[in-house]
Order: structure tokens, then C-alpha cells, then sequence
């Protein structure tokens, strides 16, 4: 098998995975229980917290643990909008968020009466910052924004949106950084929330965390109950977010090797597949590594992806959080792509887990697939 | 390039004439103690510094580890280079490139006065060099500068440091004897613990347990609190009194408004037999004066008196507020306010004595064999080691 669809999800790494059986086997006690069993459980669960903020290099009560990037990037969102509505009711964000930020924004828009302003990438997925120093105001409560776009793989400008935030005190900045972690540096200052997934670094599935300043307030989603600083009730998912400090420090570990050979693996991918005729290549040069989105013109992608499937290699055709419906990538759309480009895309994501030898192979039944599936017509 | 030194400058005991060469052994050997998880680092002492050499160890957690060791004054991440002019331009223009600012100032001291060129000589060149090379928009300002490179001039090998990193401050732990630290919970009595280490004086901890009056979650804190001085001194031995007994009794003998003062007595009575079979010289506190019934003058009187050793209190005369900040500044703020029951919070009488008379104190402890549940008390302490190196059960979770 050759698995090629890592920003969808990763295999759990089997180190996470024995100490998160280990745990099951060991303990079950409800952290919040006053006694011994549940203290202990609790003190595991603080410091892996302890542990994460370190990563971080921010504060342990900076860290929220939640069930996933989707649930965090609702509760930063939802939460700074239902803290500040008082200060203003206008918040920003780009047209090629993740669908958990996107429809959120949406949500607040047709159902609390927020007003929304959508900032345009040209299409090199370089986002307008012009734009942003119109539109953004006095009364603006929120900008959030992704660092690496899931589907396309081009980065956005933290570092400029900082700058022009700066004049801006009560714009709180909110960045999902999903693609991020664990495949490029992470930097939180001059950020106020940032979400983060496990099941993206070889972590468990149903696990995320929500950085947040601690300057910062929100409104929580789930009352009624003291965890996770009142902000999200509930009994904790406490062995889950125990090895997540685990999974993240095993997935930041020689970072900078990996990306070298990421690196490698994504030029030997560009270098072919910018010598195939009818084939356009959607990820800009200074976008993630990791990401490669390719359009091969009048192929159908779902062809091209099953009859790869035969060859028990495994791609997709954009975010997993958009496959059931079947009109173009919004991504792709967002960066003015031709109908037919846009039709046509494949995702390949990459892993330090991939070989050179799993690129000849991906490369060679590539070859195969083109000799054999026919292309429409024009 | 990259960092490859820190250079530590020793605190006040640089002023110390005679005892000098005991207290920097000593600053030393805590120095080394407390960076012993960082198994590259090599360590270098000359006359008035102490050069640590990072082998490829983390700058970043090392210095963090630095900061809390008493008796170092300040300290440097430097780089090392050969005694040449050409090395030295190099590594100040890169520390130049890698800092945040627009002016700069360079600062030369040249212990090696056979070096060909005079300090301000040494620091126009290696100013002119970086003007040369720079990529940014850069002026000397020797007043304010915003990145203020420093040059130390040696004869074989030269030091090129950018800021200076205050360190802790005070004295080398264990130069000053030891105490044993009465360790509640709270917020006072760590802040106690470490400024009484700050000085020079090693500590142990006493704990007044009182199950099942007291929780595990109390005890727990206590010893997560003596876990964050452990960074001020990497091992620390904490005697866990079993106090229920004798506080039960206590209870039974006395009126309620005098069984607070009368259980401080106690207390003191088994910290002092403690303190003397630990061979500690005092024993110190987190009492300040007048914050609840026990910590009036008064009641510190009628307290105090049950022991003949000097009683430390570092907080005696310092605002909540003040010992608050310090609590935050060492990290142990948000452990003491968890709320969960202590000895001194359990059975707290609705209207205890402010002046609390001594004499009336030992009219409640006579008729009832108190001296035999002390020495019960200390016979049965539990010590524990509390340390950076204690064995890790759960790291493999980790």
C-alpha cells in the first residue's frame, strides 16, 4: 500500500497507540474525582498540558483541550464573537478557509446578524492585503485566518496580517494551523487563538487542542461544568489528551530533517509532473512542502483516484471535509481556476514517511493510468 | 554560526574576600546540579567567570535553567571565536543580523593588552565591519542602542555576547546552613522557602497532614509546590507529619477560640525536634504580620516561645500583594490556590484569639501528655526525597 493522503489523515504512531492502550488498561478515574484514582489521572492530563505549552513555548493555561480542529476553530470563532459583540459586530476571513471556519462564519453571518467581509487570493493563493487594510475598522472583533491551506497547500501571511493587526487592539486574530504543525515552524506570538489537530501528526482521531492568550476571553460553547478552565464542559477525553503531548513531540521531532526530505520528495513530484502534457500544477513554489494539488486536464479525477486505488495507492481529490459534495473545490474557485482546472484536481500529500522508492512507484503506475484511462474530449 | 557559550558572571559574593573560593565551589557545583539533565555541557571556571560550554545542548533550555540558580549575577549566550580581528567581525555581525532593532552600540573590553588595537579602536572596526555587510537599515546609537554587542578581548579566545540575562541573585543554596521550611499549601510559605534558598540556605519542608481531614489532593499540591523549588535546589527532603492525633486531642483540651494558637505551638514543638535531628539551624515560615488570627504580634509571641531556635520569616513585613507577586514570579501561585483543605483550614474556630495570652496557652496544655504525641508525631514522619532527577514511573506516557 502506498498512502499518499496525509493532510487527510495519518496512521497513529504505534508509540502513541501503546501508551494510549496502556492507559486503558490501567486506569479509567474521572480526573475531576476528588479521590486518589482521579487525582492521579488529572495530574497526567496537567502535564502533558504542561508539556504541550512547552512545544508551544506558551502557558500551560493557554491550552484547551478539545475533541479536534473542527470543534476548535467554533469555539475560538464563536467563542471571541459571543465575548466581544459588544465592541463590534464585524469580523473577518478569507474565501479559502477549512469548511469548519468557513460555515462558521456563514453561521454567524445569516443566523447572529454578524457582518462578514471575505478576503479574496489571487491565483496564487496570495491573499489581497489590501483588501484587509480597507476593510478592516475600528469594530472589528475577529480576524482568522488558516496558515496553510488544506486543499491547495499555499501559505498564508501571518506575518504581515500581525503587522497590520497591531493598530488594531480589539481584532483578535484567530489562526487554524492544522497544516502547520508538525510540518513548519509554529509561531504564536501576535496571535491570540490558534487551533491545532491530533490525527494530523500520527495522533489519535477525535483529538485537537485550542491555544488560547490568556488576554483573550471567549464565551464557551458547552456550559456547565469546571473543565478546561469552564470553557468546555463535559468529562474529559482524559487518555486521549494525555498522549497528545506524546504525539506532539515525536511529530516535532527533527522537524528540519523531514522537511529537507519532504522537500525532495515534492520536487521529484513537480519535475514529473510539470513534464506531462495537459497537467497544471495549483500549489504555488513557496506554498507547504507537503501539499502537492495538480489539475490533469479532461481526466475525471475520481477516475484517475480509483484506478490509482487498483494500484493500492491512495490520494484525493481535495479535503475530506468536502468530498460528498460535487461542484469544484471552493479553494480552487476562490483563486479564479478555470472551470476545467478546477474540475480536475488531485491532492497528493506527503509524510516523512514516504520514500524515494514510494515516488518511483507512484510515478510508474501514474504512467500506466495515463496510457490507459482515456481523456475526454475537448 | 551559532551560540556555542554561555558566560556566567558570579553575584555578590565577588565582595567576599576570604570565603570567596568556597562560595564559588559551591555556586559551581549547584550550577552543574541544576543543568544535569544537559549530559553535553562542559563547564570551564576561571578566576572571576564560569564558562559553559553547550556541545549542541538546547541555549533556550539551558539558560532557562539558569535563571534559577542562586549566587549568579548575570549571564551571556556568547559565541566563541579565535583572538582575530576577522573571527570577531564575523560573529558580532551575525548576532547584529539575528537581533531585533535598529541601532546598536558595540561595547569592547580587551583583558589581553597585547592585542595590536585599543577597545574603541577594536569596536569602530567591528562597526564599520557590520555597516559593511549588513542587510538592514542600521545606525550607532551609544546611549540607547537597541542591540548592544559586547566583545571580551582574551588572549587566546574571545567572547561576542549580545544581552545580558539577569540571573537569580543572592547566595549559592547550602553556603548558609540549612533550615527546615514549614510548608502548608498556601501562598506564603513557598515564597518563604525561596527567598530564605535566595540567601544562601539550604531547605527542608515540613507538612501537617491530617487525613482523612486533609485530602491527597492536599498533599499533592504541597509536594508539586516543593517540585517547583526544586529549581532553585535540585533535591529537597520533605517530612510529612501525621497530625491527626494530636490535632483531634488538641480540639478536645482547649476552648475553641484558643485551639489555633495552641496547634501552632505544636506545630513549632515538632519542627523544632525535627529541625534539631535534621541538624537544620532554624526553621522559617510564611508568617506575616497580622494576615490572620495566629500572625498577630501577640500570638506570634505566645507562639514563638515554645522553641529556642531562630524562626526565619522572609515575609514577615511584606503586602499580600507583594508576596502574591513573587508567588506568580516562581510559579507556584496557581498550585497554592487550589482550593483544598489544609490543617490550618480544617476546624478554623468561627472567633479565634487575636491576643492570645501565653500563660492562658499553658493552662490548656497541662493534664493531657502532649510531649509524648509530639515526639508520636515526629517518630512517624514520612520523608520524601523531592528532586529534578526522582525516578519518572510515567515517562513512557510521555
Amino acid at each position: 500500500m502506498l498512502y499518499l493522503d496525509y493532510a487527510a489523515t495519518t496512521p497513529l504512531n504505534p508509540e502513541v497507540g501503546e501508551a494510549y492502550f496502556h492507559l486503558l488498561k490501567t486506569k479509567f478515574a474521572n480526573p475531576d474525582s476528588i479521590h486518589g484514582l482521579g487525582l492521579e489521572v488529572e495530574g497526567l492530563m496537567e502535564r502533558s498540558r504542561a508539556l504541550i505549552a512547552s512545544m508551544l513555548g506558551v502557558e500551560a493555561a493557554e491550552i484547551i483541550f478539545t475533541s479536534g480542529a473542527s470543534e476548535s476553530n467554533n469555539m475560538a470563532i464563536k467563542g471571541v464573537c459571543f465575548q466581544y459583540q459588544s465592541r463590534g459586530r464585524h469580523i473577518i476571513t478569507t474565501t479559502v478557509e477549512h469548511s469548519s471556519v468557513y460555515e462558521t462564519f456563514k453561521q454567524l453571518e445569516n443566523e447572529f446578524g454578524f457582518e462578514v467581509t471575505y478576503l479574496p487570493v489571487d491565483s496564487q493563493g496570495r491573499l489581497d492585503l489590501d483588501v484587509l487594510k480597507q476593510s478592516i475598522r475600528k469594530d472589528t472583533i475577529l480576524l482568522s485566518c488558516m496558515a496553510v491551506n488544506n486543499e491547495v497547500g499555499f501559505c498564508l501571511p501571518l506575518e504581515k496580517i500581525k503587522d497590520i493587526l497591531k493598530d488594531y487592539p480589539n481584532c483578535h486574530f484567530h489562526v487554524d494551523m492544522v497544516q502547520c504543525l508538525g510540518k513548519l515552524p509554529v509561531h504564536l506570538d501576535g496571535i491570540d487563538l490558534a487551533s491545532f489537530s491530533a490525527h494530523k501528526i500520527y495522533g489519535l482521531k477525535g483529538s485537537g487542542i485550542l491555544y488560547k492568550k490568556t488576554s483573550c476571553q471567549i464565551k464557551p460553547l458547552i456550559c456547565g461544568g469546571q473543565q478546561e478552565f469552564g470553557l468546555r464542559a463535559g468529562t474529559s477525553n482524559a487518555f486521549t489528551n494525555i498522549v497528545l503531548a506524546k504525539t506532539m513531540r515525536l511529530a516535532l521531532a527533527d522537524l528540519d530533517q523531514k522537511i529537507v526530505h519532504v522537500r525532495h520528495l515534492n520536487q521529484r513530484l513537480r519535475d514529473y509532473f510539470s513534464g506531462l502534457p495537459d497537467c497544471v500544477i495549483n500549489t504555488p513554489e513557496d506554498g507547504s512542502p507537503y501539499i502537492l494539488n495538480v489539475s490533469m486536464l479532461r481526466y475525471k479525477p475520481e477516475v484517475l483516484t480509483h484506478a490509482l486505488e487498483d494500484h493500492e495507492i491512495y490520494i484525493s481529490t481535495r479535503s475530506a471535509c468536502s468530498t460528498k459534495k460535487l461542484d469544484m473545490s471552493r479553494t480552487l474557485k476562490m483563486m479564479g481556476v478555470s472551470q476545467e482546472v478546477g474540475m480536475s484536481a488531485l491532492r497528493i500529500s506527503l509524510s516523512h514517511l514516504v520514500t524515494d522508492q514510494d515516488i518511483d512507484r507512484f510515478i510508474q503506475a501514474f504512467n500506466d493510468i495515463l496510457r490507459k484511462v482515456k481523456q475526454q474530449r475537448k | 554560526m551559532e551560540y556555542n557559550h554561555i558566560l556566567v558572571r558570579f553575584g555578590e559574593l565577588t565582595t567576599k574576600g576570604k570565603n570567596r573560593k568556597t562560595f564559588i565551589q559551591k555556586l559551581f557545583q549547584n550550577t552543574k546540579e541544576a543543568l544535569l539533565r544537559f549530559e553535553h555541557l562542559t563547564y570551564e571556571l576561571t578566576y572571576d567567570r564560569l564558562y559553559i560550554l553547550l556541545n549542541g545542548e538546547d541555549q533556550k533550555e539551558v539558560t532557562e535553567a539558569l535563571k534559577h540558580v542562586f549566587g549568579i549575577l548575570s549571564f551571556s549566550l556568547a559565541i566563541k571565536v579565535p583572538t582575530e580581528l576577522e573571527a570577531i567581525k564575523e560573529a558580532a555581525s551575525f548576532l547584529v543580523e539575528k537581533t531585533e532593532g535598529q541601532t546598536f552600540k558595540i561595547d569592547t573590553k580587551r583583558n589581553d593588552k597585547n592585542f595590536p588595537m585599543t577597545s574603541p579602536e577594536i569596536s569602530r572596526s567591528v562597526a564599520g565591519y557590520i555597516f559593511h555587510h549588513t542587510q538592514k537599515d542600521l545606525s550607532v546609537d551609544v546611549h540607547h542602542p537597541d542591540i548592544r554587542i559586547r566583545i571580551e578581548l582574551r588572549q587566546k579566545d574571545s567572547y561576542v555576547m549580545n544581552d545580558v540575562i539577569h540571573g537569580a541573585g543572592g547566595y549559592p543554596v547550602g553556603i548558609g546552613g540549612k533550615a527546615l521550611l514549614m510548608l502548608s499549601g498556601g501562598i506564603d510559605s513557598p515564597v518563604a522557602g525561596y527567598l530564605t534558598m535566595k540567601r544562601g540556605v539550604e531547605i527542608e519542608c515540613i507538612h501537617f497532614a491530617s487525613p482523612p481531614y486533609t485530602s491527597d489532593r492536599a498533599r499533592e499540591k504541597v509536594l508539586e509546590l516543593v517540585g517547583k523549588l526544586n529549581a532553585y535546589q535540585p533535591t529537597i527532603r520533605v517530612h510529612v507529619i501525621p497530625f491527626t492525633d494530636l490535632q483531634l486531642a488538641i480540639y478536645e483540651h482547649t476552648p475553641e477560640s484558643y485551639a489555633m494558637t495552641v496547634m501552632r505551638r505544636m506545630m513549632y514543638r515538632i519542627a523544632q525536634r525535627v529541625a534539631e535531628q535534621e541538624n537544620c539551624l532554624a526553621i522559617s515560615n510564611g508568617e506575616s504580620i497580622g494576615q490572620v488570627a495566629s500572625q498577630t504580634l501577640d500570638s506570634m509571641k505566645a507562639i514563638n516561645c515554645v522553641i529556642d531556635m531562630p524562626v526565619i520569616r522572609p515575609v514577615v513585613c511584606m503586602d499580600k500583594i507583594e508576596i502574591m507577586e513573587l508567588a506568580r514570579q516562581i510559579g507556584t501561585y496557581d498550585i497554592s490556590i487550589r482550593p483544598y483543605e489544609d490543617c490550618c483550614t480544617i476546624f478554623t474556630p468561627k472567633q479565634p484569639a487575636t491576643k492570645p495570652r501565653r500563660e492562658k496557652c499553658e493552662t490548656y496544655e497541662q493534664g493531657w501528655d502532649f510531649n509524648q504525641m509530639v515526639e508520636d508525631c515526629v517518630a512517624a514522619r514520612e520523608t520524601l526525597i523531592i528532586g529534578l532527577d526522582a525516578v519518572d514511573e510515567n515517562a513512557d506516557l510521555f
